[in-house]
């Protein structure tokens, strides 16, 4: 695919994306280096469900950023040409990775692991005759001669494998971790001070999945194809990034928000606070999917109108996912301002902030060096918190079509598809189902985080 | 009391003028009536005259805020503002694209998305308030642990899958109800048995562990423990006592919800096929009908206030305590 070189595309939501990856390295680092912030951190990496969180949120984080590596490749160049010209589809790194899902999409439905359709077909015999079956696929499993014969041993073949590379990735990583907090069998007897062996059988498990999924996905569609032919495991992985992306970057509007204006609000008093409690009265009083509702479909009027200002479908899907989240951030700051506000109060009237205002502080220096630092655990709090109901919220929002590009891969824009798809007989259940199992364990992984970290910040917990 | 409604009335028409104006902008400024017309008629083969008709037969010809061609109160009162926005505030919402009106839409639906919601509400309250005093009350038993859990993972589930699944075991694998459609009178309640029970079961994680929280909270109050010295029993300690006393956070939460049950539930319904609230604005949404979507944003911030109102009323019904001035 990218033989003849490449350009690298750098698209909006990618940039953003990066940067608050490099944001989020620097908040660690910055804990890791202050030793009460440490302390704070290590009662999360303490805790087992903290650790194992913590694993399957770095596999997501993992498929979210391979698929942000934006290039568009050099077509194979004409006879005698000599400048390079790039395909107009925009690609990923994770599109390289699933570059045979991606190629080998066959005509209609079929079902996990199949060799034959779903859906029967008129099919022509070698005689010339015709005869109504369900005929082969053009990829699943099409190297087996006698596909009765064969179809199970070559699956459980490929399993073996699947969890022969499992186990190595397991055992490799037991001796990584293992040899840096001080042996493989003081992990595995968990008398290491962080969680590690949660971490470790965390690794193993999604090592284990990872590797039979990949074993089977070299000769089959592991989770079928959905109407169109299309892997659906591709279209799963590709759903990661739109989650991710969602409940990521609309933190990148509503921290800021939140942040300055609570604490003006709080900090201030008098005006201000009336005039930035009658601003988040008024949003907190609209209900919230209406207010996204009527906003998102205000700007698709306006990408629509403006066909000019995106030269690629990828840009213009990107643009409605960056919009999509500045719109669920600038309605979705309130409660945090709320709370921000509150903790100002309080904060104004302690000893240490009166004595500071006494001594004639800038009143930037004192919000920025005594009030902000003791805010920090309860924006980290709720920025964990919101993640989930974000990745969930997407997918509602999907569904009702106000959410991301309609061509865009979403667990919401999935689970749309499939709902005509239950209705058929017999059922097409698998894309509904690798939607449900991804999402699930996201969510459930982000819940869980939420709840640990909430137990080592929340300074009353 | 009645002196303090009046001034939280008045001081609500400022929140909704400014509700109005956002929506305004929203639909106006950000896009003007002439990119609506386009969208509307479809971007290709549209004249100038066309979009002229479409804006006239709308009322979006006139001037947006300030209309200087008129003279006196009508300068302010013959704009598109005035007669999109302001007339709300009369519950005059206009025509929807299909010419019908909206107001009478709105009423007729109302019935549909109350028949699903109220049960819905008091069911998934009585439910989720009894599951997490059962938590309370065996806590820190395995028990409370393996319910937190259960919790966690219902929180975990997007509600369509709830739907989804729910309609596709319970209507189709069991053919216990119809799978969806809405009739009034005496057959009301087998249409609407499944979607009341999808809609408890996909609230009730997360509401028991808030809950739960709440009761936890309270246990751990002075009050509780001399209760107990005293020698009360577990049980009368937390339904006399706790339950009572945590009534003012659960009404916190629990009564602004109670008047946008009116808005009806908007994935419920449609899935379900309910000619409710909820799946009109759905429709709206995705025939992309600006007039409805904006009388049904309003409608919910009217009802939201309402709702912050009968929070502090209610107040005063569990807490004698608190008067309101």
């Amino acid at each position: 695919m990218i033989e003849h070189g490449f350009d690298p595309v750098l698209l909006w939501t990618d940039a953003l994306f990066f940067m608050l990856l490099l944001a989020f390295a620097a908040g660690l680092t910055h804990a890791w280096r202050s030793p009460p912030l440490r302390v704070q951190w290590q009662k999360v990496t303490r805790r087992a469900t903290g650790m194992s969180s913590i694993v399957i949120l770095s596999a997501f984080l993992l498929i979210a950023v391979l698929d942000s590596l934006h290039f568009r490749a050099a077509l194979p160049p004409a006879e005698g040409a000599t400048d390079v010209v790039y395909s107009t589809e925009v690609s990923s790194v994770l599109d390289l990775v699933l570059a045979r899902q991606r190629a080998e999409a066959e005509r209609t439905y079929s079902a996990p692991l199949a060799t034959h359709a779903y859906v029967k077909e008129t099919v022509e015999l070698p005689d010339g005759t015709q005869t109504r079956s369900y005929p082969r696929l053009k990829y699943g499993g099409e190297y087996l001669d006698d596909t009765d014969a064969h179809h199970t041993g070559d699956i459980l073949a490929k399993l073996l494998d699947g969890i022969g590379y499992g186990a190595m990735i397991s055992a490799a990583a037991l001796v990584i971790v293992g040899w840096g907090v001080g042996g493989p069998g003081k992990l595995l007897r968990g008398q290491t001070r962080n969680a590690w062996r949660a971490a470790w059988v965390t690794l193993s498990v999604l090592a284990f999945a990872g590797g039979v999924l990949f074993s089977l996905a070299q000769g089959y569609h592991v989770f079928g194809t959905d109407k169109v032919g299309q892997d659906v495991l591709m279209l799963t992985l590709k759903s990661v990034r739109t989650a991710i992306m969602i409940g990521t970057l609309t933190t990148l509007v509503t921290m800021p928000l939140a942040i300055a204006l609570g604490i003006l609000a709080g900090y201030f008093g008098g005006w201000v606070d009336d005039v930035i409690q009658y601003i988040y009265t008024v949003l907190n009083s609209i209900p919230g999917v209406l207010l996204i509702a009527a906003a998102v479909l205000m700007m698709q009027v306006f990408i629509e109108l403006h066909p000019e200002w995106f030269s690629t479908a990828a840009e213009r899907s990107d643009a409605r996912l960056l919009a999509l989240c500045i719109i669920l951030g600038m309605t979705s700051w309130t409660g945090l301002c709320r709370l921000l506000r509150g903790e100002t109060l309080k904060l104004r009237e302690l000893e240490y902030v009166q004595a500071a205002r006494a001594f004639g502080v800038p009143t930037v220096k004192v919000l920025m060096r005594h009030i902000l630092p003791n805010l920090m655990h309860i924006v980290l709090i709720a920025m964990v918190m919101d993640f989930s109901g974000l990745v969930l919220a997407e997918a509602v929002l999907s569904y009702v079509g106000i959410g991301v590009d309609p061509n865009m891969a979403s667990f919401g824009t999935m689970i749309n598809a499939a709902r005509m798809e239950l209705a058929r007989d017999p059922m097409v259940w698998w894309s509904l189902a690798a939607a449900f199992v991804f999402m699930f364990v996201l969510v459930l992984a982000a819940n869980l985080l939420a709840d640990v970290v909430r137990d080592a910040f929340d300074p009353r917990g | 009391m009645f002196a303090y409604l009046f001034r939280r009335l008045l001081y609500a028409l400022p929140i909704l003028l400014g509700v109005n104006i956002i929506t305004f902008a929203l639909f106006f400024v950000v896009n003007t009536p002439d990119d609506m017309a386009r969208m509307q008629l479809g971007t290709k083969r549209v004249t100038p005259e066309a979009i002229e008709r479409w804006k006239a037969d709308r009322g979006y010809d006139k001037p947006l805020f300030f209309n200087e061609s008129a003279s006196g109160a009508q300068a302010l009162t013959d704009t598109v503002f005035f007669d999109k926005s302001i007339r709300m505030f009369a519950f005059d919402f206009g025509r929807a694209e299909d010419g019908r009106d909206i107001a009478r839409e709105i009423r007729m639906r109302m019935g549909p998305s109350l028949a699903i919601a109220i049960p819905t509400f008091i069911l998934g309250l009585v439910a989720s308030v009894s599951f997490a005093l059962m938590l309370v009350f065996f806590r820190a038993t395995p028990l409370d642990f393996w319910g937190v859990v259960i919790c966690v993972a219902m929180m975990s589930i997007s509600s369509l899958f709830y739907i989804i699944g729910g309609q596709w075991l319970i209507s189709k694998v069991w053919h216990l109800v119809p799978i969806s459609g809405y009739d009034g009178g005496l057959d009301a309640p087998r249409f609407l048995i499944l979607p009341v029970l999808l809609g408890v079961i996909s609230g009730i994680g997360s509401s028991t562990r808030w809950y739960r929280t709440i009761f936890l909270e309270e246990i751990s109050r002075d009050y509780v423990r001399t209760a107990r010295a005293k020698g009360l029993s577990e049980r009368v300690v937390l339904f006399r006592h706790v339950l009572k006393n945590a009534m003012i956070p659960i009404l916190t939460g629990v009564v602004v919800v109670i008047p946008m049950l009116f808005m009806g539930s908007l994935i419920i319904e449609s899935f379900f096929g309910i000619p409710g609230l909820g799946s009109y604005t759905i429709d709206a949404i995705q025939s992309q009908d600006f007039a409805v979507v904006r009388a049904m944003v309003f409608i919910g911030s009217v009802l939201y206030i309402i709702g912050l109102m009968a929070t502090d009323v209610s107040y005063t019904f569990v807490d004698p305590r608190v008067r309101l001035q």
